[in-house]
């Protein structure tokens, strides 16, 4: 945003920022900080006040980040009681000053929940997720030579529907977001990814039974529906995934239990 | 929580078009519970279901309720809600208010320890119903119930059908208008009897 005479606006902010050592409880911590850009990022912003806070010989504020630009799912600041502030479908560091007002008391704290504990200040551990991925996020391929191209063929709407749900980029602002810290979405998207296509068919029971049982496990909380997940998704994943998920998990279970033994059974003739 | 809760929605439905017969007369309402009680062995099937049900709803939901809470870790200082419907977000206190509900509505109909202004009408459910509803305080405590119950189902009857994996984006809108319209019919059908004994429609 630029004014007429050709100078940048900017913005004094006043900010709440958690301050946490692990193991410790937290606190918000106030400071303000003065010239900030309107077109600076919010990652941007928080390099200013870590900036400060070392010319005044003060200890900076941890926090996740790397490819700033909205595709690495490392950045995860719940901003104003917001997993990414206040712009729906983009990632921390996509969201730029220009959203906030001149003045405005901008609240920044870490994902909360059970299952992503604090490591310090605004980072938290999120190797709940890669438990999950470990457990049944993958295929298994023949490995040596690349295969050909289009061996094995990949319907159009199939491959776009498996597309939109490897858009998840495994931030945790689902989990974040949720009032009941449930990981459904990311589990759901996940999920969803590789059992619909063909090269996913060969685990498909085994990695959902397996997906679910390591969510559940981590110390996630249950999906009661209430859609915060997508509201707050920076890649706009939809609820579909979950009901799909609950679908898959279903049908894995209903096949175990009835699965074959192979042998007649004792009291059998 | 969905089978349960899909069992027991089914069963208002029937409860309410039961009790509607109010309307017919005295003697359409008697006959129908006393057609109720003449099948006792069916009467019983379906108590067992109900109770089976109610039970493992209320155990459900008390084990989602602590280990959802216990998942959220206390949540963000400034929580901010985008989308969560009011009816979802307070699931357990409009069934903890509905579970009081039907101890009270099972004490003074089925087992009939709640006597009303001191008189017990034996099986004269009719009698049993003016009487009931012409006391303010109960007639209050069973609308508001009923109103509870409306936006308790507005959010279950919807969630049974992404629990069981058969929503989707373009059918959420109508399932969640079609979750809304059932919650509704159900609520004013019951409604509509403590209203008619209030304005002396019913005597």
């Amino acid at each position: 945003m630029v004014q007429d005479n050709g100078k940048e606006q900017t913005l004094a902010l006043k900010l709440r920022v958690w301050r946490q050592r692990r193991g410790q409880p937290g606190a918000f911590e106030e400071h303000s900080l003065a010239a900030v850009p309107t077109s600076a990022s919010f990652l941007e912003m928080m390099d200013m006040l870590n900036e400060q806070l070392i010319k005044e010989g003060k200890d900076t504020f941890a926090f996740d980040h790397d490819c700033r630009e909205g595709i690495c799912g490392m950045c995860s600041m719940t901003i104003n009681g917001m997993p990414h502030g206040p712009i729906p479908g983009v990632t921390t560091c996509q969201l730029h000053m220009r959203n906030f007002r001149d003045g405005e008391t901008i609240t920044v704290e870490p994902w909360r929940a059970r299952a992503f504990p604090v490591l310090k200040d605004l980072a938290v551990d999120r190797s709940a997720f890669d438990k999950v991925i470990q457990s049944g996020g993958f295929i298994t391929v023949r490995t040596g030579s690349a295969p050909e191209a289009n061996n094995i063929p990949v319907p159009k709407p199939v491959a776009d529907e498996a597309m939109d749900a490897a858009e998840c980029i495994g931030c945790g602002a689902c989990v974040a977001s949720c009032k009941n810290g449930s990981a459904m979405l990311f589990v759901g998207a996940k999920i969803n990814h590789l059992n619909i296509l063909p090269q996913g068919q060969a685990e498909r029971d085994r990695r959902t039974l397996a997906m679910v049982k390591t969510m559940d496990e981590a110390g996630f909380g249950n999906c009661t529906n209430y859609g915060e997940c997508q509201a707050h998704c920076p890649k706009s994943i939809t609820l579909d995934v979950i009901a799909k998920l609950n679908r898959d998990y279903l049908r894995a279970r209903v096949k175990e239990f009835f699965s074959s033994t192979g042998k007649p059974s004792k009291g059998g003739d | 929580m969905a089978l349960t809760g899909l069992i027991l929605a089914g069963f208002v439905l029937g409860h309410m078009t039961g009790n509607l017969l109010v309307f017919k007369g005295p003697a359409a309402l008697n006959e129908y519970a006393k057609w109720l009680h003449e099948h006792a062995g069916l009467l019983w099937v379906a108590r067992s279901v109900l109770i089976i049900s109610v039970f493992a709803h209320i155990w459900v939901g008390i084990q989602l309720a602590l280990e959802n809470r216990a998942a959220r870790d206390g949540g963000p200082a400034d929580d901010a809600t985008r989308r969560a419907s009011v009816a979802s977000r307070t699931m357990p206190y409009s069934g903890v208010v509905i579970l009081g509900f039907i101890v009270f509505h099972l004490l003074h109909y089925t087992f009939r320890t709640v006597a009303l202004g001191g008189v017990t009408y034996g099986d004269d459910v009719y009698k049993m119903l003016i009487a009931g509803f012409s006391n303010k305080p109960v007639a209050a405590f069973y609308i508001i119930s009923m109103l509870l119950l409306c936006l308790h189902l507005s959010h279950g009857v919807s969630s049974v059908f992404q629990t069981l994996g058969l929503r989707n984006e373009r059918w959420r809108a109508r399932l969640d208008g079609l979750a809304l319209a059932y919650a509704w019919i159900i609520a004013l059908g019951f409604i509509s009897i403590p209203l008619a004994v209030l304005t002396g429609c019913l005597k």
